[in-house]
């Protein structure tokens, strides 16, 4: 994969999870209403995308760190291929709500949006395309243990976590916002019940599909 | 089992959705063996008009032991599922959780595939529910974010009053019992009814009184000595933290069902106390929150009325009058009319509460009662009063029955209260009217307690989305 179809790949991502509920778009949708306010809408957006952000950066920058062990690149790359492949399997079997999500007030979003985000691994699922877009070590550099290029290799990776984390954020926050604006505004609630599809197993099955596709790019 | 692609059709996001939606066929209505010689039953109603079984029981699912006492019971899940919080939008539906108040045991029963048919699927057993609460006497059930809250009116030891009562969280799914749900309980030492505001995070509880003032009957000395509950509570519903109590005066007895507005936007709600010991009074609250502290405030009185001694049960002789005994409200989808049962003085009562703060009289049927004992306008007798009332989501019907507490029920009408269930139409702005050809009689065995549609009840969904 190429580096733009990469990053189209984390757009992607970002708008399929921006329209999933479980990320949070009725929520804004819920305080537009209370509010009868169009920008209580638009309010809500910005603590879901933080904590979506927040969920997604955690995860991502250590696998960023670990891109420059060149020798284990390969390894790295497989085995983060197999454990969101596995965390996907998880979530196939194991279909039960983390009870802890439903005790945070309503007023923690920012803290809720990461916490979901997080039990449904949404970031675990950019692992694999993230690692695609760090930059791999030349091994004549690292052979000879060329301190400045490795610092360098290691601020670029973790600067590519940041900016996927960044962009795949933006995108869910583009994506929910439109969800929920489109039920605010034009559709009603009435559609919530019909568009609030079960995606508890595509979520799983794309977890299971990113971590394919990391190990294929690891070999 | 219970995940399925879209959320139940019967969960709804807003009241006003809720009243839109298409009238129940069916109701479930608990039967209690008031001497307890008979295992209590759970009877299936057909209320479809065009139905040539209209207004029977279509059939009855009698339980496993006998002594239970069914009393108030619920839905495994509902509207409260699309939180857009708890992600729970793909339960169903379909499990009606039925617990014994007298022998602790809880019923988990399916409505599925039959809903004309019912299975019972689980049993709690008391010592089970003990072992892992501290709880027994399970009363009131409610579908919520983190699964199905049953409150409770007794602690552990056999009078139940080792420990206070409390509410008690169960798995929506598996039906296990998971623990208390309080984390910091404050003073709150009785219990009754609790509801809550979800979007708004809080919680109000009430109080009756503990197992030895109402299992052997309605203790006359405690009542006289304002030892009944007389106060609410005011909780954080997340964090599982009690926030204020308010007394309403110890003269206030037995403060029972919590009605908040079915609007999550509206911050009040309605709470019925049974007895003024002053005069003998029903009463109606109004409670409300502003700037983050919760107010109430007495916004209506239903006074006694005088009848002969002759006509009175001993407990009342000396009184010479008959309290109303306010033992159940409720309030419309639209949170415009509140319905209020008076158990002593036979009526049922409509208010417009519009405006909450002054309720205002609309509707009144007149039917049993300890003095008048009105007949139904079809002229067959009525025992008891009317009780516990479940308004149809569209407003347009309101389901009774006629028992109160098996003990109770032999204090106040001696001469015994065979089950019935009843129904009034609402007009249209308003006012109410017995259907003469409604009258379902579950026959001399059988007391009849609480009524829950098939689709959603006034009385237990809670929504989290605004009307508008």
């Amino acid at each position: 994969m190429n580096s733009s179809a990469l990053w189209l790949t984390v757009i992607g991502l970002g708008l399929y999870h921006g329209v999933n509920p479980a990320m949070g778009w009725p929520l804004a949708v819920a305080n537009g209403m209370a509010a009868r306010r169009a920008s209580a809408v638009f309010a809500t957006v910005l603590p879901l995308g933080g904590g979506h952000f927040m969920a997604t950066a955690i995860v991502l920058l250590p696998f960023a760190w670990l891109g420059w062990y060149v020798e284990w690149s390969r390894a790295i790359r497989i085995g983060a291929g197999a454990l969101v492949l596995l965390f996907g399997v998880f979530k196939l079997v194991k279909r039960r709500h983390p009870r802890l999500l439903a005790r945070i007030a309503p007023t923690r979003l920012a803290w809720w949006s990461f916490l979901m985000a997080t039990a449904h691994g949404a970031g675990l699922m950019l692992v694999p395309f993230m690692l695609g877009l760090c930059t791999a070590p030349e091994a004549g550099a690292v052979q000879a243990g060329h301190a400045a290029v490795m610092d360098y290799l290691a601020r670029a990776n973790l600067g590519t976590a940041l900016l996927v984390a960044a962009v795949h954020a933006v995108a869910t926050i583009f994506a929910g916002i439109g969800m929920a604006w489109a039920v605010y505004r034009y559709l009603g609630l009435r559609l919530l019940r019909r568009a609030w599809l079960n995606l508890d197993v595509p979520w799983g099955i794309s977890l299971v599909l990113a971590g394919a596709a990391g190990m294929v790019l690891g070999i | 089992m219970l995940d399925t692609l879209r959320p139940d059709p019967t969960f709804h996001p807003s009241p006003r959705l809720a009243m839109e939606a298409e009238p129940e066929q069916l109701a479930y209505t608990v039967l209690l063996s008031p001497d307890r010689a008979r295992p209590d039953a759970l009877a299936v109603i057909d209320v479809d008009p065009q139905s040539a079984t209209y207004g029977t029981v279509i059939s009855q699912l009698v339980m496993p032991h006998t002594g239970d006492e069914f009393h108030h019971f619920g839905w495994n899940a509902c509207s409260s599922a699309l939180s857009p919080m708890s992600g729970h939008a793909h339960l169903q539906r379909r499990y009606l959780i039925i617990p014994g108040i007298r022998s602790s045991r809880i019923y988990i029963v399916d409505t599925q595939p039959d809903p004309r048919n019912p299975i019972l699927v689980k049993t709690i057993e008391p010592e089970e529910l003990m072992r892992k609460t501290g709880y027994s006497r399970p009363h009131t059930v409610h579908c919520g974010p983190e699964g199905i809250y049953i409150s409770t009116l007794g602690g552990a030891g056999a009078d139940g009053t080792q420990g206070p009562p409390g509410v008690f969280i169960m798995d929506c799914e598996s039906f296990e019992i998971l623990g208390r749900w309080e984390i910091e309980r404050g003073p709150q030492k009785m219990h009754y009814d609790f509801w809550w505001n979800l979007p708004r995070d809080y919680m109000v509880s009430s109080e009756w009184g503990l197992p030895p003032q109402f299992e052997h009957g309605i203790v006359a000395e405690d009542l006289l000595a304002n030892r009944y509950g007389h106060s609410v509570h005011f909780w954080n519903l997340r964090e599982r933290k009690h926030v204020q109590t308010i007394d309403l005066g110890a003269h206030h007895q037995m403060a029972l069902e919590v009605r908040p507005a079915h609007d999550p936007t509206r911050e009040y709600g309605f709470l019925g106390v049974v007895i003024d010991t002053t005069n003998l009074e029903g009463s109606i609250w109004t409670w409300w929150r502003e700037n983050g502290s919760f107010h109430i405030r007495k916004t209506a009185t239903i006074p006694a009325e005088p009848a002969d001694a002759d006509q009175l049960p001993a407990l009342l002789k000396g009184f010479g009058a008959v309290p109303p005994l306010v033992s159940d409200i409720d309030l419309s989808l639209d949170d415009r009319f509140l319905y209020v049962a008076c158990w002593g003085t036979g009526e049922l009562r409509q208010y417009d509460v519009s405006d909450p703060f002054a309720p205002r009289l609309t509707g009144s049927v007149r039917i049993g009662g300890i003095a008048r004992h009105a007949r139904h306008p079809n002229g067959r007798p009525y025992g008891g009063g009317p009780q516990m009332t479940e308004i149809s989501r569209d407003g347009k019907r309101v389901y009774f029955t006629n028992s109160l507490y098996s003990s109770w029920d032999a204090q106040f009408y001696p001469e015994g209260v065979p089950g019935v269930q009843l129904m009034c139409h609402v007009g249209a702005n308003g006012g109410i009217e017995l259907d003469p050809a409604f009258y379902v009689d579950f026959g001399p065995d059988y007391a009849a307690h609480q009524v829950r549609l098939q689709g959603g009840d006034c009385s237990t969904d809670s929504f989290c989305y605004p009307s508008a």
